[in-house]
C-alpha cells in the first residue's frame, strides 16, 4: 500500500474515532473501549474493501457486514456517517429516545446496517446464513462480520463456526477482535478462549492473524482471503482495547463507560493533534 | 362421524412443504438434525439443493434463518417446539422478532402429545413464550387441512410466523373450501348457552363436548381459534356477549396460552366467567399420547363438565 493511501485510511479511522468519542460522550453511555480496538479495519472494510452504496444501502448485491459484537455499534455508525450513509453530526445522537442510533446495532433503524445485532454468539450466525444466501442465489457478493475475543465464549459461534466450514462457504470473512479483554477481566482470566487461531482452523476454517491496527497486513488478509477456496476466512486481528486515547488503552474499565467531560476533552484533543499531524504530512 | 381419516399436523406441514417448493424456487427449509420426525424429509428428498440441515444447534439455525431470510429466501426453520421456541428463545426474540424479519419457524412435537417421549419433549410452553414476543404471530391448526393451509399463508405472510403441529394422528375435521384466513377465528357451530374456544387438537375434542353438552339440553358455540396472535378479538367478545361463559380448551399450559389470551381479552373488554382447560402447570408423563391427554383432563368428558361450571358461574 503507498504511503498517501495508508496516511488517508489514518485521517479517516482518526475522524472515526472521534466520532466514537462523540456519541459516547454525549449518550453518557456506551462501549468505547472495543469500538476503538476496531476502528481501523472497520474503516479498512468499508472504504477500501466493501462493494457498497451508501445511497442505496438495501442494494441487493452489496456486501453485507455484520458486527456480532453489537455493542460497538459507535464504531459501525461512525464510519457508516463518515461513509455517507447518514450526516456525521448525528453521531452525537446515540441512545437518545428521538434517535436511529440504537445502543445495538438496529437494521430497521439504521442506513446501512445489515442485521441487528448485540446478544453475542448471534450475529455470527445470521452472516452465515447471509452467505448462503448468497451461493444460492450465486451471487459474487461477500459478508464480513466481527466478533469479540470473549464473544468467542459463547457456544452458538462454534455451532456457526461448524456449519459455515461444512457447507463451503468461502465467501465469508470473519475477525475476532483480540484485544484481550471482557468485561470481568482478561479473556484468560474469566475463561480463556486460547489457542484462537488453532480453534478456528480445528473448525475448518483458514485462519490469519494481522495486527488490527496495520493497514498493510489488512490488505493482505483480505486479498489472501479472496483466494480460498472452499474455506470462509476468520482473521485474528490483535488489536489494542481503548487504541488512540492515551488513557482508555488497554484499560477493562473503558469497556461499558462514558468519558466525563474532562476526559472527553482529553481525548479529542489527543485525537485531534493527531488528525493534525496526518494532515499536514498530506499536504506538507 | 363415520371412517374418520386421521392425519398428524405434522405430516402436513412436510407435505405441504413439498408442494410449496414446486411453486416457489426460492424456499429454503432448514431442520436440525429431526428431518424424519419433524417431516421435512419430503422436502429434503425433493429439493436437495435447498434444504440444509444445521446439525443439533438449534440456536445457529434460527439466527442463520434471520440471515438467509434478510439476504431475501423465504425460510422455514424447523425442530421440536421444545427446541425452537424453548431452546431458541433468545435467538426468535432477538433475530426474528426484533428485526420483524419474515421467517417461519415450524415447530412440530407440540404439547402431551408427543406421548412416550415424556416431559423433557412435551412442549407446553411454546404458545407462552412466542406470545411474549412483540409482533409474533402464532399458528396452532388443528387438522390436516387447517395446518397446509397454514403453511401456505405463511408463506404469504410479511412478518414471522411460529407454526405449531403434533406428533399425534388427529382426525380430520375440515374439507379443502375451509376457508382460512390468519387472524381470523373460525366458529364451527351455534350455541346460546356457553362457548368452547378451542385450539390445535383439542377442536376434535370440544366437537365432541358439544356433542355431550347437547344431550344435556345445554346449546354450546364452538369457536376454533387457529392464529392465537393475533388473536380475534371479536369473534371472542361476541361470543362473550351472546352466551354469557366460555371454556378455553388447549394442548398447553393454561399459563400463557390460549386461556390467558382469551381471558385477557375479555377482562378489558367485557368480563365473563372464563374456565381454562388445559395443562394445569405442571410437567407431563411418559405413556402413549391418548394415555397422556387423559391423565391430564384433555378430553371432551372434562371440557363438558368444565362448561357446565363456567355456565354456574354467570350472574
Amino acid at each position: 500500500m503507498d504511503d498517501a493511501k495508508k496516511r488517508q485510511l489514518a485521517i479517516t479511522a482518526t475522524r472515526v474515532r472521534m466520532g466514537i468519542l462523540e456519541g459516547v460522550y454525549n449518550a453518557k453511555s456506551g462501549h468505547p473501549g472495543g469500538s476503538l480496538s476496531i476502528a481501523d479495519y472497520l474503516t479498512y472494510l468499508y472504504f477500501e474493501e466493501m462493494n457498497v452504496n451508501p445511497k442505496d444501502p438495501k442494494w441487493a448485491d452489496r456486501d453485507r457486514f455484520v458486527l456480532s459484537k453489537g455493542h460497538c455499534a459507535p464504531a459501525l455508525y461512525s464510519v457508516l456517517a463518515h461513509r455517507g450513509y447518514f450526516p456525521v453530526e448525528h453521531l452525537s445522537t446515540l441512545r437518545k429516545l428521538s434517535s436511529n442510533l440504537q445502543g445495538h446495532p438496529d437494521m430497521k433503524g439504521t442506513p446501512g446496517v445489515d442485521m441487528s445485532s448485540g446478544s453475542l454468539g448471534q450475529g455470527i450466525s445470521a452472516a452465515v446464513g447471509m452467505a448462503l444466501a448468497g451461493k444460492l442465489d450465486k451471487k459474487d457478493f461477500r459478508v464480513y462480520t466481527v466478533l469479540g475475543d470473549g464473544e468467542i465464549q459463547e457456544g452458538q459461534v462454534w455451532e456457526a463456526c461448524m456449519f459455515a466450514a461444512a457447507k463451503k462457504l468461502d465467501n465469508l470473512v470473519g475477525y475476532v477482535d483480540n484485544n484481550n479483554l471482557q468485561i470481568d477481566g482478561t479473556v484468560e482470566e474469566v475463561n480463556s478462549p486460547y489457542p484462537i487461531p488453532e480453534k478456528f482452523a480445528a473448525f475448518g476454517w483458514h485462519v490469519i492473524e494481522i495486527d488490527g491496527h496495520d493497514f498493510d497486513q489488512m490488505e493482505k488478509a483480505l486479498a489472501e482471503a479472496k483466494t480460498v477456496k472452499g474455506k470462509p476466512t476468520m482473521i485474528v486481528a490483535k488489536s489494542v482495547k481503548g487504541k488512540g486515547v492515551s488513557y482508555m488503552e488497554n484499560n477493562v474499565s473503558w469497556h461499558g463507560s462514558a468519558p466525563k467531560q474532562e476526559q472527553y476533552d482529553i481525548g479529542m484533543k489527543e485525537l485531534g493533534d493527531a488528525l493534525a499531524a496526518l494532515e499536514v504530512q498530506v499536504n506538507g | 362421524m363415520a371412517d374418520v381419516v386421521k392425519k398428524a399436523t405434522r405430516d402436513s406441514y412436510g407435505a405441504a412443504l413439498v408442494e410449496l417448493g414446486a411453486k416457489n424456487p426460492n424456499l429454503v427449509v432448514l431442520d436440525a438434525d429431526l428431518a424424519a420426525a419433524t417431516k421435512t424429509g419430503g422436502f429434503k428428498k425433493a429439493y436437495p439443493d435447498r434444504f440444509f440441515d444445521c446439525g443439533i444447534a438449534e440456536g445457529n439455525m434460527i439466527s442463520l434463518a434471520a440471515g438467509l431470510t434478510a439476504a431475501g429466501k423465504l425460510v422455514f426453520a424447523s425442530s421440536f417446539a421444545m427446541f425452537a421456541a424453548g431452546r431458541a428463545f433468545e435467538q426468535v426474540r432477538n433475530a426474528v422478532g426484533y428485526t420483524h424479519l419474515p421467517v417461519k419457524i415450524g415447530a412440530t412435537h407440540a404439547g402431551l402429545s408427543v406421548g412416550e417421549d415424556g416431559a423433557t419433549h412435551q412442549c407446553c410452553e411454546d404458545i407462552g413464550l412466542m406470545r411474549t414476543i412483540p409482533g409474533m404471530t402464532i399458528i396452532n391448526p388443528a387438522d390436516d387441512v387447517e395446518a397446509r393451509k397454514a403453511v401456505f399463508a405463511a408463506a404469504e405472510f410479511d412478518g414471522p410466523v411460529y407454526m405449531r403441529f403434533g406428533r399425534l394422528a388427529v382426525p380430520t375435521l375440515f374439507d379443502e373450501s375451509y376457508d382460512f384466513q390468519i387472524g381470523k377465528g373460525v366458529q364451527l357451530a351455534e350455541g346460546n348457552d356457553v362457548t368452547i374456544i378451542a385450539t390445535g387438537l383439542m377442536v376434535g375434542e370440544a366437537i365432541k363436548a358439544r356433542e355431550i353438552l347437547k344431550n344435556e339440553g345445554i346449546s354450546a358455540r364452538l369457536i376454533n381459534i387457529h392464529t392465537i396472535k393475533p388473536i380475534d378479538k371479536e369473534i371472542i367478545v361476541k361470543a362473550a356477549r351472546e352466551t354469557g361463559a366460555i371454556v378455553t380448551t388447549e394442548e398447553h399450559n393454561i399459563i400463557g396460552g390460549l386461556g390467558s389470551a382469551v381471558c385477557e381479552v375479555l377482562a378489558e373488554v367485557c368480563p365473563t366467567p372464563v374456565i381454562r382447560n388445559g395443562v394445569e402447570d405442571t410437567f407431563g408423563k411418559s405413556a402413549p399420547a391418548l394415555e397422556v391427554l387423559e391423565y391430564f383432563g384433555l378430553t371432551a368428558q372434562k371440557i363438558a363438565a368444565q362448561a357446565k361450571q363456567a355456565i354456574a358461574m354467570k350472574k
